[in-house]
């Protein structure tokens, strides 16, 4: 059994980040994990994006066509990654950015204002994870406590102080995936 | 409502350079220097008759934002291969842009003895002190005690070595005939630095051998400033270390009004 | 020791360090460039050599005058990069020194791009630079492969006086996995018998690569010839997955032995009777396990990252006797595991000719050119 995740937006908006805290956290439990970015000049102000696998056998290819959930942290993300998720899949979409919506009916699909959420929290910064959490409230891959745990080993020490926010922001996520009913043959 | 005051045209894109969005970052002067060398070129009238030779840097694409013919050389080689087409189009306006890697590093040798040959190109050399393109690795412009990704704990001129001052270098050849220092970090230095270009390409026209105009420019997103700041990073930490000014003009350019 | 999360180029790198890595001189390059910056990052720390040379030809020079000394020496590049580097390398090679080059391959020819590739097999494993010389030439598919080749890659470098390369690609070199680092070696306190160090108390000692004789130089090639063979018959390394019942028998080596591995896995859970080969030295080449294979397959599928290169070898291997099939991608376009699981169904359901090309037969089928990339 494998899961595999893309997690896309704009440079700078921590998707690269939200996906090594989620593979960090799959390491710790004990899976099989991969985690590859898109790199290069994108990382110049444009896009960028991760794939991340958990499995419980040894993983083969990195990346996937179409991925069980996407994380879209903006509109081209959304463009690119709607029709790609598996019929039955998760997509989590970023409605602070995002005018439109999800189309697609055969998946669970999340529109989050992570941007608004994460301000209440007190720190925009903070939408990557408002993002995973509501990730985790509609696939629950990993436990959160897991992922909170993976975040306090690997943030670095001068972020320390930022923990308990993070930890509001998964949480908030969560709860707010959690209420948006799923599709009925899902 | 109809508009009925006339229209008077105060600035518009010039037509050496292509209508399309660049691919630097906001605040990179590569855009500065790029409208600069397009400016020149349309008001010598000469676009149609002009080929640049791209690098390997941020500026690897400068083929696509200039409408003209355009080469794209290996990392370092420009003037090898401007070389090659001046040699055989000796009446067409040549021309390389070329980062700091691309030219001081691994370029060194074909730059030197482009000028040593008296090579009749014009360089337009941005000097950005930095690696831009591969994400801010040091150059052989990097300042003492600069912090790089390859230079983690400042540039140690023991281990490293000293920044390199191409245009004093370059000015010392016999081949050269126009070789100066201009910043891109105010109007009124961008002013001179259009005016140097200007000259260098006429120096080309009028077969004075090898021309350079050295350009200070702004790296904000590898120096880890504003747009703004790193334009003062510019004026306070660069110019320091390569002085602005004039380090070789042939004779007959001194009276040169541009 | 605990597995950590690491990127494919920084666990390289690591492991080197670990190795007992003397210098390493470089010049950057995408997508290797964090191999480079992890040793700016930490070679001064450990006291150890790190020097960002003016170019690749010069960096791959400092390593033959380092090499020259006996020390733990390497350099790392991409193909651009590398292209630059098959003068010294040659030179190395024709001077009998130990060196380790990391080659994270990229998209070409010229300047190409900056995604992963496999379009440098021929370059690295036929040699690149001139003369007769032989690499070895070690490809990992995965973070923990690329931390144990990189051990592996400075034994066998100073085992046989050779230059090894570790070919990997930038999605070996970007991924991140959990693997485990090895423990740290002490630095070498002796040198052998041909260092040149200075000839204190001792006659003297010259290394170089001209013998300007060319009885001299036929003795010297003979040498590295006889050097090889010994390489080719205690060196070869391969990994099998699912063959004993393999009627379809895929190859691939790094990335897309690894998503071929998928694919293979796949087409096993539909009833496929299929397996995998994946090359781990590419030189010395598996050439004896798939000549034994070709004798009970019915065809074989070779998968690259380019427009067929290692296809060659196994064609060599196979010599006729079981058709060959080939899937690539190229320019940096990376196979998904269904474009190999369809291959696969493909030639499980359709009888493939022992006649005619390969290549050939896959340009006609997928015609990247007119049907643009998917
Ligand atoms: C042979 C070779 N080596 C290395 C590279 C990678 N590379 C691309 S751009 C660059 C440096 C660019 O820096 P600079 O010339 O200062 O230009 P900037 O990007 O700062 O404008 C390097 C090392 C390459 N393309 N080819
Ligand atoms: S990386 Fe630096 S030099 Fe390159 S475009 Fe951005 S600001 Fe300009």
């Amino acid at each position: 059994m494998q899961t595999e995740i893309i997690i896309s937006g704009f440079g700078g908006q921590g998707a690269l980040f939200a996906g090594q805290l989620l593979a960090y956290a799959a390491m710790d439990s004990g899976f099989e994990v991969t985690w590859i970015p898109s790199y290069g000049p994108e990382m110049r102000g444009g896009t960028a994006n991760c794939t991340v696998i958990i499995a419980d056998e040894e993983i083969g290819a990195p990346t996937v066509l179409n991925p069980r959930a996407v994380l879209a942290l903006n509109l081209p993300s959304l463009d690119k990654y709607e029709p790609l998720v598996i019929s039955g899949g998760v997509l989590v979409a970023n409605a602070s950015l995002i005018n439109r919506p999800i189309t697609r009916t055969d998946i669970s699909a999340v529109m989050i204002p992570a941007n608004e959420i994460a301000e209440e929290i007190g720190d925009k910064r903070l939408l990557n994870m408002v993002m995973l959490g509501a990730l985790l409230g509609k696939l629950p891959v990993l436990p959160v406590e897991v992922i909170e745990k993976a975040l306090q080993a690997h943030i670095p020490e001068r972020h320390k102080r930022l923990l308990p926010s993070n930890y509001a922001a998964l949480r908030r996520g969560m709860e707010f995936a959690a209420q948006v009913p799923s599709p009925i043959h899902s | 409502m109809e508009l009925t005051a006339p229209t008077h045209v105060v600035y518009q894109r010039p037509e050496s350079l292509a209508d399309v969005p660049t691919s630097y970052c906001p605040g990179c002067t590569h855009g500065v220097a790029h409208r600069l060398v397009a400016e020149v070129l349309d008001e010598m009238g000469v676009r149609q008759n002009t080929i640049g030779v791209a690098p390997v840097g941020c500026s690897v694409f400068a083929y696509n934002f200039f409408d003209f013919d355009f080469v794209e050389a290996a990392h370092g080689r420009a003037p090898a291969m401007a070389t090659g087409i001046k040699r055989l189009l000796p009446d067409r306006i040549v021309f390389t842009y070329q980062g700091d890697g691309d030219l001081a590093s691994i370029g060194m040798g074909e730059i030197m003895h482009a000028a040593g040959r008296g090579e009749n190109i014009t360089v337009i050399f941005i000097n950005n002190a930095i690696y831009g393109m591969t994400g801010g690795q040091m150059a052989p412009t990097t300042l003492p005690g600069q912090k790089t990704t390859s230079s983690p704990y400042g540039r140690d001129v023991e281990q490293a070595g000293f920044p390199l001052r191409m245009a004093e270098l370059l000015a010392n050849m016999d081949g050269s005939g126009y070789v100066v220092r201009r910043s891109l970090h105010d109007p009124k230095n961008i002013r001179l630095a259009k005016k140097a270009i200007r000259t260098a390409f006429e120096a080309q026209v009028r077969g004075l051998g090898f021309s350079l105009v050295e350009l200070l420019s702004s790296c904000p997103t590898n120096w880890g400033l504003t747009p703004k700041d790193a334009l003062t990073w510019i004026e306070e930490k660069m110019v320091p270390v390569y002085p602005l000014g004039d380090y070789k003009v042939a004779p007959s350019l001194a009276s040169l009004k541009v | 020791m605990a597995k950590e999360l690491l990127k494919g180029n920084v666990a390289m790198a690591e492991a080197a360090i670990r190795s007992g890595l003397q210098a390493y001189f470089g010049y950057p390059i995408t997508p290797q460039t964090e191999l480079l910056e992890w040793m700016a990052e930490r070679m001064p720390l450990l006291g150890r050599t790190f020097l960002q040379a003016e170019s690749e030809v010069a960096a791959i020079n400092m390593v033959y005058g380092a090499a020259c000394t006996g020390a733990r020496v390497m350099s790392s590049s991409s193909s651009p990069g590398v292209s630059l580097m098959m003068e010294g390398i040659s030179y190395i090679a024709g001077t009998e020194l130990p060196v380790v080059l990391v080659d994270v391959v990229r998209g070409g020819p010229g300047l190409g791009n900056i995604a992963p590739s496999q379009g440098d097999y021929y370059q690295i494993t036929k040699g690149g630079g001139h003369g007769d010389y032989f690499p070895i030439v070690l490809a990992p598919s995965n973070v923990q492969e690329s931390i144990d080749l990189m051990v592996l890659a400075f034994d066998l470098a100073e085992k046989y006086r050779s230059i090894v390369v570790v070919m990997s690609d930038g999605n070996v070199g970007q991924i991140m996995e959990p693997a485990e680092l090895p423990p740290f070696q002490p630095l070498k306190t002796v040198y052998p018998d041909w260092a040149v160090r200075g000839a204190e108390n001792r006659a003297k000692r010259t290394l170089s690569s001209i013998y300007i004789k060319p009885d001299e130089e036929e003795v010297t090639n003979f040498r590295l010839l006889e050097r090889w063979h010994e390489i080719e018959a205690n060196e070869l390394r391969y990994k099998e997955y699912f063959l004993d019942d393999a009627e379809i028998v895929v190859v691939g080596f790094g990335s897309s032995g690894r998503v071929a591995f998928s694919a293979v896995r796949a087409a096993r859970a539909q009833g496929i009777p299929v397996g995998l080969l994946r090359p781990i030295t590419l030189r010395p080449f598996p050439y004896a396990p798939l000549a034994e294979l070709s004798k009970s397959a019915k065809a074989f599928l070779v998968v690259e990252m380019n427009a067929g290169q290692m296809l060659d070898d196994v064609q060599l291997a196979v010599a006729g006797r079981t058709p060959v099939e080939f899937y690539g991608r190229m320019g940096g376009m990376v196979p998904y595991q269904g474009e190999i699981l369809a291959e696969i169904m493909r030639i499980a359901s359709e009888s493939i000719p022992l006649e005619g090309d390969p290549r050939h037969r896959w340009a006609q089928r997928v015609n990247y050119g007119r049907n643009g990339h998917k």
